[in-house]
């Protein structure tokens, strides 16, 4: 069984206790939100688009260690991204997550460093938990979606 | 009889498991129990020796299914002290139970405007299928508050029932482990002219149950609650109100007769039971209820009470400030469901640290999010016990803790 330091890394337990990028962007930010229907963890992702670039990014809401570091991480990762780029990152993501796309068998572009989202790889080996990392990538994905 | 947790848990074959080098520490009976060698046996002997369809064949060996699958019935009827045992009704579970009385009785009884009184601490099962009538009938819900220590707050508790026509409340909180006064909410909601439900999912696997002592109307419960398989849960309703329902669900076992311009209904209990029931997890929850009953559900309520005394004192005794137990401090108005907060730390970072050394807790809402928004929280993690659980699993609890609030504080 993997032990608990495989999942709860000092990166972690760091966006965890010092989450970036917290609060909310007012309208015309788009404003998308996410639920994890098991354990009533709640999440609110705000982005602010121009000239198909993320400018801001702010996240909200309540969850677990391991849901609300990926947020912080990911909100750290995607600003300042362009979109495309962003698409290509939440794919990269999800595959570490071991979520693959549906019948996308395009190669992933792995050229640019993870950072401090490897950190997170350890939540595969704890397949309860993914659901929580993947929260906010998901409603990330909402959001780009209806920008 | 002398209680001893720690011989019965031997009839339990998954609580011998070793995972790790370490034992189990099952404290998730409020969300499913574990089953004792005497419920799994029955179930692959009557498998291997007496499975057949039930109430249609003429040979002997479906006349033998057939006897084995009512004398479940019967003792469900014995368990619960219900006047008659065809008022006995298999469902899937709780669920479908209330599912059945909410669509049936309040699809043939309630029209736009009619009122519903349900309490703050059900959960789902008791929210959603009324929810569902206020959408397809148009009726008003009214809702029983609770008190600050998590019980009913039964205060305004005639009005909220005037002019009622349904009360449906559970007879015991999954989240907080109050135990309701059900023989007083069903007094009272008569008195309105209203029916009682009572939801005995968490209730009946824990105490003794009297359906005339209690004067209920219906109540509900489930097999898997209860050391027996998943898949099958009860229904018991007074006669002439179930005689006065229309059916829940069409098919066959169900029909008295049927033509290509009609049906007419079987009698009690068949008008309730479409189609193939799950023959081999009836034969399993009347193997449940007989290991129970032998151990003497007075005997477990009181093992139980003992065992959440002492919860909550080891708890609070070591964790202070930083342990936050919802639901009522008296073991006589609780019973073994606990619901806790520890320092900051999220329920399901709690329940993977626990995880570590075997401790299964449930960490999530408890499918009753109204009352975890009155709670003010997402989450709880939750321990639950039953009688295979003695003192040592409440301390394995207790010093799993420690350390956790230091791994994640803020």
């Amino acid at each position: 069984m993997p032990g608990l330091e495989d999942l709860y890394r000092e990166i972690i337990l760091d966006h965890y206790r010092t989450p970036r990028n917290r609060g909310e962007l007012a309208p015309p930010a788009v404003k998308a939100e996410g639920h994890n229907p098991l354990c009533g963890d709640e999440i609110q992702v705000y982005i602010d688009v121009a000239d198909g670039i993320v400018r801001d990014v702010k996240i909200s809401g309540q969850g677990c260690s391991i849901s609300q570091s990926s947020a912080s991480m990911m909100s750290a990762a995607v600003k300042g991204k362009s979109i495309d780029d962003i698409r290509n990152l939440v794919r990269r993501f999800k595959h570490m997550m071991s979520i693959e796309e549906e019948g996308n068998d395009s190669p992933i572009d792995e050229s640019q460093s993870l950072g401090d989202l490897e950190a997170l790889q350890g939540v595969v080996k704890f397949p309860v938990r993914i659901k929580c990392a993947v929260l906010s990538w998901n409603t990330l994905l909402d959001a780009l979606n209806n920008a | 009889m002398s209680f001893d947790a720690a011989l019965l848990k031997k009839d339990f074959p998954l609580l011998q498991r070793i995972i790790n080098d370490k034992p189990l520490v099952y404290l998730d009976s409020a969300n499913t129990s574990q089953k004792p060698q005497q419920v799994i046996d029955s179930m692959s002997h009557f498998m291997e020796t007496s499975y057949a369809p039930i109430n249609r064949s003429a040979y002997q060996l479906a006349a033998e299914s057939t006897d084995a699958f009512e004398n479940a019935r019967s003792m469900c009827r014995t368990f619960i002290n219900a006047p008659h045992t065809n008022e006995i009704i298999f469902t899937k579970n709780t669920t479908e139970a209330l599912n059945l009385v909410a669509q049936s009785w309040g699809g043939a009884n309630l029209r736009a405007g009619d009122v519903v009184v349900l309490t703050h601490m059900e959960h789902h099962a008791n929210i959603v299928p009324w929810h569902m009538l206020v959408q397809s009938h148009g009726i008003q819900l009214r809702w029983v508050p609770l008190t600050s220590d998590g019980q009913l707050d039964l205060t305004n508790l005639d009005e909220l029932l005037k002019g009622a026509k349904i009360f449906s409340f559970t007879a015991m909180s999954n989240v907080l482990g109050t135990l309701t006064p059900v023989k007083q909410l069903c007094a009272a909601a008569h008195g309105a002219g209203a029916i009682a439900v009572v939801d005995g999912c968490q209730y009946v696997p824990h105490n003794v149950t009297d359906v005339i002592a209690w004067d209920a109307d219906f109540l509900t419960f489930s097999s898997h609650k209860m050391c027996g398989p998943s898949g099958i849960g009860v229904l018991w309703g007074r006669e002439e109100l179930l005689n006065a329902m229309p059916p829940f669900m069409g098919g066959g076992n169900m029909i008295g007769d049927v033509r290509l311009d009609g049906f007419t209904c079987a009698e009690l209990p068949a008008k309730f039971e479409a189609g193939t029931p799950p023959i081999t997890e009836v034969i399993g929850l009347g193997a449940a209820i007989s290991y129970l009953t032998a151990i003497g559900m007075d005997n477990i309520r009181q093992h139980e009470k003992e065992t959440i005394t002492y919860a909550l004192s080891a708890l609070n005794e070591r964790y202070g400030k930083d342990i936050t137990i919802h639901g009522p401090t008296d073991p006589e108005v609780r019973g073994t469901a606990l619901s806790f907060k520890f320092k900051d730390v999220h329920p399901h970072d709690l329940s993977q640290v626990l995880d570590q050394s075997n401790i299964c807790v449930r960490a999530g809402h408890h499918c009753a999010k109204p009352l975890m928004r009155l709670l003010g929280a997402n989450a709880t993690a939750r321990a639950s016990f039953y009688l295979y659980n003695s003192l040592d699993d409440v301390d394995a609890l207790v010093n799993a803790l420690e350390g956790a609030g230091d791994l994640f504080s803020l």
